[in-house]
């Protein structure tokens, strides 16, 4: 028994960072129609950013806010490039160009990089949680995505710029009627789904080992989480992403790790078909 | 007859016959393996034009018909001795059914879902098939040397399924010019256009789409079959590889979607350009940006792809390029 409760609580705790990559999908969805096919390979920027900032002196928690900063900024510079003139178009547009962005980074990163795995190390303690044992970069992890999330709502509801954004989200017209610079907000609103991804990659990385091909996963994983919590829903985000790492967790004593995956994608075909507006409803 | 006095039906036929004769009059098999991959290419190409290009819905996972094709073939050549033509009929009616079923599910789903969902069931099939081990689990399955010699030998029995392939490719290529030219076709252009008002018109948009996902799935179930069989063995990683899937998108995009012409074109110029960027020296890291780029710039300065493009410069190719 103790033994699950312990994996439990390691899934518990990574699901909260799938959550975090979960939001920055479904922040964009939410915002703009637009399911971001690069997402996974912007999660494994991310991985290398913290990696390379590492190399360089910067300690990867320190690096996270550098992370975030060049997320934003490459995330606006994605929009403008790839997104923007085709944003009212049909959306296999949007799914195109996203996926061809995906193309030149998974092969810039590729010819640069190879595929062959790289790893952040730094020492990392074992804590005692409850009388679990946790990792120390595991449990940070955590509580950076927490942070991030809390973050980003306090920007959402309390700031003029966030109501701005949730303005353009749910009706981007009556948004520009009301004087909102409508482009500018969906920029920003793709920047911040790219900084939430390539921070999530971040955090990853300062737990596993990663290749420039690792962001697939999670990008599928972050499709499954958004899902499960209904598309364009942040905080569904945030709690489908921790039902896949209870689940991950939950099953992982029992059966190998490679069913976890044709649970999970099994769960989204259902989810899809039955409850296309995820778990709780959600506002769409 | 009224399709024998159709001159583009005598273009496929002359495009099948020359990609068979080119290679099988001169004994190159040089030719053979470059022409085979983009004979492949285009078979997926045109059955995917059936959903995307025709009734509007983006297939992101029709690669997982290529792949349980390929799985169902082999699998009843090494475990069960059936001979190759039973053995690639069956997976096809096989996949052809389960797509059928399926589709009366996933097809509910529109836009954006419809997408994801694709993507979820090619993904939620591959790690089952990796971890299923009647089918050999990961390690997928080997055709023993038997199956090759019941056909005359490996060397002719790689011919034989070379000219099956480019059968297959005709197939398709006629397939998708009937079904654009059938009242079907016209239902489901009506779909595309506007499903609600082709559903209050009176086109059954259920059963069409439906029919149309099951049909895209058949003969690219049967190629999957003839590539695996000549390749001698399936793995899930190649089966299922959700890249080709996506690049098969990019090729309808690139000729033009909902033509027969641009699926079959654009699948030939992708397999022509991909090749010359694996074989140029300090290019072959590039193959992926440069495909990427010319995604890219396809979809914001000519989304109608090269027919598209014809199209416009020369409005009378309409009438004999379909």
């Amino acid at each position: 028994m103790p033994e699950i409760l312990a994996s439990v609580l390691d899934g518990l705790l990574i699901g909260l960072v799938y959550g975090l990559a979960a939001i920055g999908l479904t922040l964009i969805f939410g915002v703009m129609d637009v399911v971001n096919l690069a997402h996974g390979a912007v999660i494994a920027l991310g991985m290398f950013a913290v990696y390379f900032l590492f190399e360089s002196g910067i300690h990867p928690y320190l690096g996270l806010v550098i992370v975030a900063a060049i997320g934003l900024a490459f995330g606006v510079f994605v929009y403008l490039i790839a997104v923007r003139p085709i944003i009212d178009g049909p959306p296999l547009m949007t799914l195109l160009a996203t996926f061809s962005v995906s193309m030149v980074i998974i092969g810039v990163g590729t010819a640069l990089w190879s595929t062959s795995p790289y790893n952040v190390d730094f020492p990392v303690k074992t804590l005692n949680l409850f009388g679990y044992t946790v990792t120390s970069a595991r449990l940070v992890a955590a509580l950076a995505a927490v942070l991030v999330t809390a973050f980003l709502y306090t920007f959402l509801y309390r700031t003029t710029l966030g109501k701005a954004v949730r303005a353009v989200a749910n009706n981007r017209e009556a948004a520009e009627l009301m004087g909102i610079p409508s482009q500018q907000i969906l920029a920003l609103a793709f920047g911040i789904g790219t900084a939430l991804a390539m921070l999530s990659g971040a955090l990853i990385a300062t737990l596993f080992p990663f290749t420039i091909l690792s962001g697939g996963i999670y990008e599928l994983k972050s499709f499954v989480a958004s899902v499960l919590g209904g598309l364009g829903n942040p905080t569904g985000a945030l709690f489908g992403g921790v039902i896949l790492g209870l689940i991950e967790g939950a099953v992982a004593p029992f059966i190998k790790v490679s069913w976890t995956n044709v649970i999970e994608f099994v769960i989204f075909v259902l989810i899809l078909l039955f409850f296309p507006t995820g778990l709780f409803g959600g506002r769409r | 007859m009224k399709l024998l006095s159709r001159p583009f039906f005598w273009l496929i036929v002359a495009v099948t016959l020359l990609y068979a004769l080119l290679p099988y009059l001169g004994g190159n098999i040089t030719l053979r393996e470059t022409l085979v991959l983009s004979a492949i290419y285009i078979i997926l190409a045109a059955n995917l034009n059936l959903m995307i290009g025709y009734t509007g819905y983006v297939n992101f996972g029709s690669i997982v018909f290529f792949g349980l094709g390929g799985y169902l073939t082999l699998w009843l050549i090494a475990s069960h001795h059936w001979g190759l033509y039973p053995a690639v009929l069956f997976a096809g009616l096989v996949t052809s059914l389960l797509a059928f079923l399926l589709g009366f599910g996933v097809l509910r789903l529109r836009g954006a879902y419809f997408a994801l969902a694709t993507i979820g069931i090619n993904e939620a099939v591959k790690d089952f098939v990796a971890n299923f081990e009647p089918w050999g689990g990961a390690e997928g399955i080997f055709l023993p040397f038997t199956a090759f010699k019941a056909m005359g030998g490996p060397a002719k029995a790689l011919w034989t399924v070379y000219l099956l392939i480019v059968l297959v490719m005709g197939l398709s290529l006629l397939l998708t010019y009937l079904v654009k030219r059938s009242k079907f076709g016209l239902g489901l252009f009506a779909i595309r256009e506007d499903e609600d008002a082709a559903m209050v018109l009176g086109v059954k948009t259920p059963l069409y789409k439906t029919l149309a996902y099951s049909l895209s799935a058949f003969l690219p179930a049967v190629a999957g079959g003839l590539y695996f069989f000549k390749n001698g063995s399936v793995i899930p990683d190649e089966a299922f590889n959700l890249h080709l899937s996506i690049e098969a998108i990019v090729m309808v995009m690139l000729g033009g979607q909902g033509t027969v012409t641009g699926s079959a074109v654009g699948a030939f110029l992708y397999e022509r350009l991909r090749g010359l960027l694996l074989t140029l020296p300090g290019l072959s890291n590039f193959h992926l940006v440069i495909a990427g780029a010319l995604l890219l710039l396809i979809i914001l300065f000519a989304p109608g792809g090269l027919m598209g493009w014809l199209y416009r410069v020369w409005p009378r190719l309409r009438r004999v390029l379909e």
